[in-house]
């Protein structure tokens, strides 16, 4: 079974400019996302951690340093004129910022007609006003609303979902989806998560969702990566991966976020004074200078990932008794 | 309660615009104790922030103050004249703005920053004191005396963040106005943040406004919450009161609107869209988007009144 697309083993590092040192913003990651099984897996991790760079390797924007990404099979660097129209309408992109993607001379028609003309969608004038109405009306907007008006006239929530229409109107396979809703309101986060979920049940659709929010990864995603400067720190099943986490990063991660309980048990009675972490230099784990079970195994070398059960990896060495996950193997864990 | 440190009464603030005038804060009254944890929570565009700025009297043309009173302890604000309102800002009432990113004066290093406050309000410093005061604030956020000699650039979004805490406690405000302090910040770092804006506060026994959207923020933070809506105040209650027994449907489905981490496909969104403050429905302005609405909402706008320790303005409450 050829993936729709596949990470081997790619990473990215930005030169560091001025005699500066290089960052790795990605480390060797591999994964595969099949058109067959659609499912929305989430991108978890703080600013930093390398999630945005993921995405862009993915939609082809930034060209890997190391390893390779694959759509059909073959290398992104490599595609025929013809696949790369191809991979251009089955892979599609939302990004955070409702406001910065409109050209605000033009109506937000325009973003809509554009793909149906590139792409020759529509026949006519007609069928391409009745092909954009009815992906408006698919995440939840009156087209009578929103057609003719410029960008500066709808509200941010609106703005994005026109983003997501905008990528519908190419019946992709996948969408990249970064921090889609980090810039609107939490009352309407819900209604546009819930859409995107819809377009994974009912349309097939796959979505990699990127967030520093892990209570909507939970929500929505069937599967979640967490990443922590560039490496995976766990990755699998979100139930398994959210109610019982087992990577010390994951589990700071979600004791981190404040509940709307009675119960004050957020914040820590002993507050770390020390702000900034010194940065990572060791060759160990990228977590052990903030892992408060930091032994000196995690100094040595970086954890390799452990499949600590089916459905679920964690890179730490307390689970070191579990089989490691062979390269490649994320794939597997993430698939559902 | 003991003497309030803060009295806000009957403020409104509006804004003049082509299409309409638009009323961002509408007869706005609450009371807040020495040392208290006050929230202010609404969706954007509800008049939160504007509410905030008000009290301090930031609100620029085309906005105006209409109406109200604001009292700090015994001074009205309204009797001071510009000097002395720029005296008070900073040494009575402090903010910590929101997006501290961009508040910061980047060609500035930070000690400079705190040393240029010290030195607005008057206190007679040599460098050698200031440079200790600046030491020992920049120590009480939590920062590193090296932190006096960098420039914004080269400290992370956390760090920025409490240098601006740093500025906002510089002269011992009896109150510290914090406009989402930590929406920038990822949640490990703003716990750490919400934990030394915490403990300055008691040290300080400064009484705090918290302005956020983040139930979740609210519920752990604060004593007591304000829920605001197009410009006015729906529910104001000890924030145990609002968690356990919300009152007003906007402030339960701004509750239900927060993804919870306990049960999945519980993602609940309010329905509809906020009202434009220039143009507000008839009535309760939430009428639209509740359930629950009855003809009454439609036409008579409920006020804000006292049920069982809480206030609630809903008429079906």
């Amino acid at each position: 079974m050829v993936s729709l697309i596949e990470a081997v083993d790619v990473s990215k590092r930005f030169a560091g400019g001025l005699g500066r040192e290089s960052t790795l913003a990605l480390a060797g990651l591999s994964l595969a996302i099949h058109a067959e099984k659609p499912s929305i897996i989430a991108v978890v991790g703080e600013s930093g951690s390398g999630k945005t760079t993921l995405a862009r390797l993915l939609l082809g924007l930034t060209e890997p340093s190391g390893g390779s990404i694959r759509y059909r099979g073959s290398d992104l660097r490599k595609l025929t004129r013809d696949e790369r129209r191809a991979f251009r309408r089955d892979v599609q992109a939302v990004f955070q910022d409702p406001y910065g993607v409109y050209n605000p001379f033009y109506r937000v028609d325009h973003v809509l007609t554009t793909p149906v003309r590139r792409f020759r969608l529509a026949a006519s004038r007609a069928q391409a006003r009745e092909l954009i109405g009815e992906t408006l009306r698919l995440v939840g907007l009156q087209p009578e609303e929103i057609l003719g008006r410029f960008p500066h006239q709808l509200s941010g929530g609106q703005r994005q979902r026109v983003m997501v229409a905008r990528a519908l109107l190419l019946e992709p396979k996948l969408i990249v989806a970064d921090e889609p809703v980090s810039m609107v309101d939490a009352s309407l986060r819900a209604t546009i998560l819930g859409s995107l979920r819809k377009l994974t049940d009912e349309r097939g659709i796959s979505i990699l969702y990127i967030t520093h929010d892990l209570a909507t990864a939970y929500q929505v995603s069937d599967t979640i990566l967490v990443l922590y400067r560039a490496h995976v720190a766990e990755a699998g099943k979100v139930e398994l991966v959210v109610k019982a986490p087992q990577h010390p990063y994951t589990q700071l991660l979600i004791s981190a976020i404040p509940r709307a309980h009675v119960a004050r048990d957020w914040l820590p009675n002993d507050e770390d004074r020390q702000a900034a972490p010194a940065l990572a230099v060791s060759a160990g784990c990228c977590f052990a200078e903030r892992c408060p079970l930091a032994g000196p195994d995690c100094l040595s070398e970086p954890p390799a990932l452990y499949r600590t059960e089916p459905g679920r990896a964690v890179a730490c060495v307390q689970f070191g008794q579990h089989p490691a996950l062979p390269a490649g193997g994320l794939g597997e864990v993430l698939s559902v | 309660m003991s003497e309030p440190v803060l009295r806000v009464e009957g403020l409104r603030v509006a804004f003049d615009h082509p299409l309409g005038k638009v009323q961002a804060v509408d007869d706005v009254s609450f009371v807040l104790a020495p040392g208290e944890r006050f929230g202010l929570a609404g969706e954007s565009g509800s008049g939160k922030s504007t509410l905030a700025l008000s009290i301090l009297r930031l609100i620029k043309p085309p906005g105006r103050i209409e109406a109200g009173e604001v009292w700090l302890a015994g001074t009205r604000l309204g009797d001071l004249d510009e000097d002395g309102m720029r005296a008070l800002r900073l040494a009575g009432i402090a903010l910590v703005p929101q997006g501290s990113m961009n508040s910061l004066n980047p060609v500035l290093r930070i000690g400079g920053q705190i040393g240029d406050a010290l030195a607005e309000h008057g206190l007679p410093l040599t460098r050698g004191e200031a440079e200790r005061r600046i030491a020992a604030l920049l120590a009480e956020v939590g920062l590193p005396e090296s932190v006096a000699r960098m420039y914004p650039h080269e400290l992370s979004g956390g760090m920025k963040q409490r240098a601006c805490i740093a500025i906002a406690i510089c002269l011992r405000p009896k109150v510290i106005i914090a406009d989402e302090p930590t929406s920038a910040l990822d949640v490990v770092v703003q716990r750490q943040v919400m934990a030394t804006l915490a403990r300055v506060q008691r040290e300080l026994g400064a009484a705090v406004i918290l302005v956020g959207h983040d139930m979740g923020l609210m519920a752990q933070f604060v004593d007591r919450l304000a829920i605001m809506y197009a410009g006015r105040l729906v529910e104001m209650a000890p924030i145990a009161e609002i968690i356990t027994r919300p009152r007003h449907p906007y402030t339960r489905a701004l509750i239900a609107s927060l993804p919870s981490l306990d049960t999945r496909g519980a993602l609940a969104g309010i329905p509809g869209l906020a009202p434009l403050l220039r143009d507000l429905p008839d009535g309760c302005a939430f009428h639209p988007r509740c359930t629950l609405a009855v003809g009454r909402c439609r036409t008579e706008k409920p006020k804000l009144r006292d049920i069982d320790g809480a206030q609630v303005a809903c008429h079906l409450a």
